[in-house]
């Protein structure tokens, strides 16, 4: 790896931190659990479509890890977890399929993050009953996705990475 | 962007378009239903703890003090809770049969049912 890709990929992972560190300040619009803008998703959208998809894995996960570490629980790190990687499989795969926009792949990412947040809910408290979240977790990854999918859009179109 | 050339916007529209159908199909699957329920069962990681029925107002500390029950009225909602996000007390009150209250962060369940076993509620 040359120095200058780790260096880009240092940027990207203290940017995605930073931007989990700004959501976990603003209060929650909505009091369903597993609601999130997913700020951080905009840095993880702009390595897929700028770097590659293993990039997009490697500074996810790395970011995940950290912001637990830093700011969060051992439970919340099992949560991100499995938000990170349904929503990550489920963007690098359509974007393979090289059918959708930049926003359509973002929209996948904030409804999977949501729903593999409340699937692991479910695993962890042994209860079937939060489903009764998830129509009100799609919508909500829908709208934020939408949004964020805009951000990375304009992000990726005018940010130069050169290495 | 140096998009391909299969890339189309309806694509994008169908995937949204079905996403909100399955948000909606969830809805009318999961949702609570109208009807009146008449206890508040607590678990806490899965296994229930308690059972509150919602004509007998009371305060009750849950999960060893973590979260704070009330129920008044035929309702029920969640007055304090030391989990850090609070999501569970913004939830409100709740009162019909298949709502829920959740507390991720202490793992713990309010869910209200309308269940009809009375002698098994006094006992």
């Amino acid at each position: 790896m040359k120095t200058k890709k780790i260096a880009v990929l240092a940027l990207a992972v203290a940017l995605a931190m930073i931007l989990s560190f700004v959501e976990s300040q603003i209060p929650a619009f909505v009091a369903i659990p597993g609601v999130k803008v997913g700020l951080a998703n905009i840095a993880v959208v702009f390595v897929l479509y700028k770097l590659g998809w293993k990039e997009a894995v490697l500074i996810s996960l790395v970011r995940v890890f950290m912001v637990s570490v830093l700011f969060g629980t051992a439970v919340s790190l099992f949560y991100s977890v499995a938000g990170a990687v349904l929503s990550l499989s489920g963007m690098v795969l359509l974007k393979k399929t090289g059918l959708f926009s930049t926003v359509a792949v973002s929209v996948t990412g904030g409804v999977l993050h949501n729903v593999g947040q409340i699937l692991m809910a479910c695993l962890l408290l042994e209860t079937n009953v939060i489903v009764y979240y998830l129509p009100f977790l799609i919508l909500s990854g829908v709208i934020a996705g939408v949004v964020i999918g805009i951000v990375s859009a304009i992000m990726v179109k005018r940010v130069q990475v050169n290495y | 962007m140096s998009g391909r050339a299969k890339r189309k916007p309806v694509f994008d529209l169908l995937l949204i378009g079905g996403l909100l159908l399955l948000a909606l199909v969830c809805y009318l699957l999961f949702a609570g239903g109208k009807n009146e329920g008449n206890v508040a069962v607590v678990c806490v990681n899965g296994v229930e703890t308690g059972r509150y029925p919602l004509d007998q107002t009371g305060r009750y500390e849950l999960n060893g003090g973590s979260n704070i029950l009330i129920i008044e009225n035929g309702a029920a909602w969640l007055e304090d809770a030391d989990c850090p996000d609070k999501l569970c007390v913004r939830q409100g009150r709740v009162h019909l049969d298949g709502q829920v209250i959740t507390c991720l962060p202490n793992k713990l369940t309010v869910t209200i049912c309308a269940d009809n076993s009375e002698v098994e509620l006094i006992s």
